[in-house]
């Protein structure tokens, strides 16, 4: 299945802003993670087609997940 | 008060009453500067220094504005511009807490830093300076570490709080006070290049799913510190905020947050 993968702040370095990806289906959020070497301590949130997900989420053809670093400066 | 408000009608210029006058008025019939502002907001009439407010915030709201109390917690990069825009505003009451005293890696974006504050307790130099820029402000000192301990005795009767605090931990007691308290929480977090601003309003739990996934206590701004315009940026949208709510016009970012990247130039919306 397709799925388009954003990146946010940090998390771009090294990586990419927004790619079209081929996954399994069946294939969930903290698998994507995992794949692109992301400390999964570091993630502040992350989304699928703009909705806060949890890890064990799986994704669907077509979706977008998005992964945004932890912010927490004042 | 009768004679007072027939004092200022006399004085005024249209509907302007000009800061000497506000002074003048103060000295002769013997109150504060804040309670003559008051009543000059509340007999219609507006103080010069809001001129180039009115078509944005009406007389009506300016006097909202002045009857309300703010608190800030944390007085450094986030909370020195909340509280600068604040008191320029017209809030009348403004709370700010923070233990810290200033030092010499605040200077590159914390407002009220300078060489000659360094030291000085960041409370202090902001009731410094609210006083300077404007007088019939009343800021409330607070040199103190916000927490769960006292946070219910420091914001009392607080209309609105606003989040400007540096630990991830700390702001999640933050917003455990505040929904007990029944007062919203403007919530403001930056790192580098990137921020974030929510509002959570009682009932609503965006702070904890802000953080839901979060282990640690910092986040990327531990790595990438704090520039001079990232504090700036997020402040400003934070007193937005604020002043919808107290003035209750415009749409907030109630179950929404706003992710910033001024890198790239990019703002993502996220829902809860």
């Amino acid at each position: 299945m397709n799925v388009t993968v954003k990146l946010f702040a940090t998390f771009r370095t090294g990586r990419f802003a927004a790619e079209n990806r081929e996954y399994q289906s069946g294939t969930t959020v903290l698998d994507i993670i995992k794949e692109l070497d992301i400390n999964a301590d570091d993630i502040g949130a992350t989304l699928i087609n703009g909705r806060h997900v949890e890890e064990d989420s799986q994704l669907n053809e077509g979706d977008t997940l998005s992964i945004f670093p932890l912010v927490g400066g004042g | 008060m009768e004679k007072m408000r027939d004092f200022l009608r006399a004085m005024a210029d249209g509907d302007l009453i000009t800061w000497h006058h506000q002074k003048f008025a103060a000295n002769y019939f013997g109150m504060t500067l804040a309670q003559v502002e008051r009543i000059v907001l509340e007999a219609g009439l507006l103080p010069a220094r809001y001129q180039r407010n009115r078509k944005t915030i009406s007389i009506k709201d300016q006097a909202k504005l002045f009857r309300s109390h703010v608190a800030v917690i944390g007085c450094g990069g986030l909370g020195g511009y909340v509280i600068e825009e604040l008191a320029r505003i017209g809030v009348g009451r403004i709370t700010g807490i923070d233990p810290d005293v200033f030092e010499e890696h605040n200077l590159n974006r914390q407002l009220y830093s300078t060489p000659e504050n360094l030291g000085k307790p960041k409370v202090e130099a902001a009731y410094e300076r609210v006083s300077k820029i404007n007088p019939a402000v009343t800021f409330i000192p607070k040199k103190v570490s916000f927490s769960k301990m006292n946070g219910f005795d420091l914001l009392q009767g607080v209309d609105v709080v606003v989040d400007a605090l540096d630990s991830i931990p700390v702001r999640m007691e933050l917003a455990e006070i505040s929904a007990e308290l029944d007062a919203p929480m403007v919530h403001g977090a930056i790192g580098g290049w990137y921020g974030h601003v929510a509002t959570q309003f009682p009932g609503e739990n965006t702070l904890r799913k802000i953080y839901s996934r979060s282990v640690q206590s910092k986040g990327i701004e531990i790595d990438l510190g704090n520039p001079s315009f990232t504090p700036a940026v997020v402040a400003s949208l934070e007193v937005s905020e604020v002043c919808k709510i107290l003035i209750g016009h415009g749409t907030t970012l109630s179950n929404r947050k706003l992710h910033i990247n001024l890198l790239d130039m990019e703002v993502e919306e996220i829902r809860y």
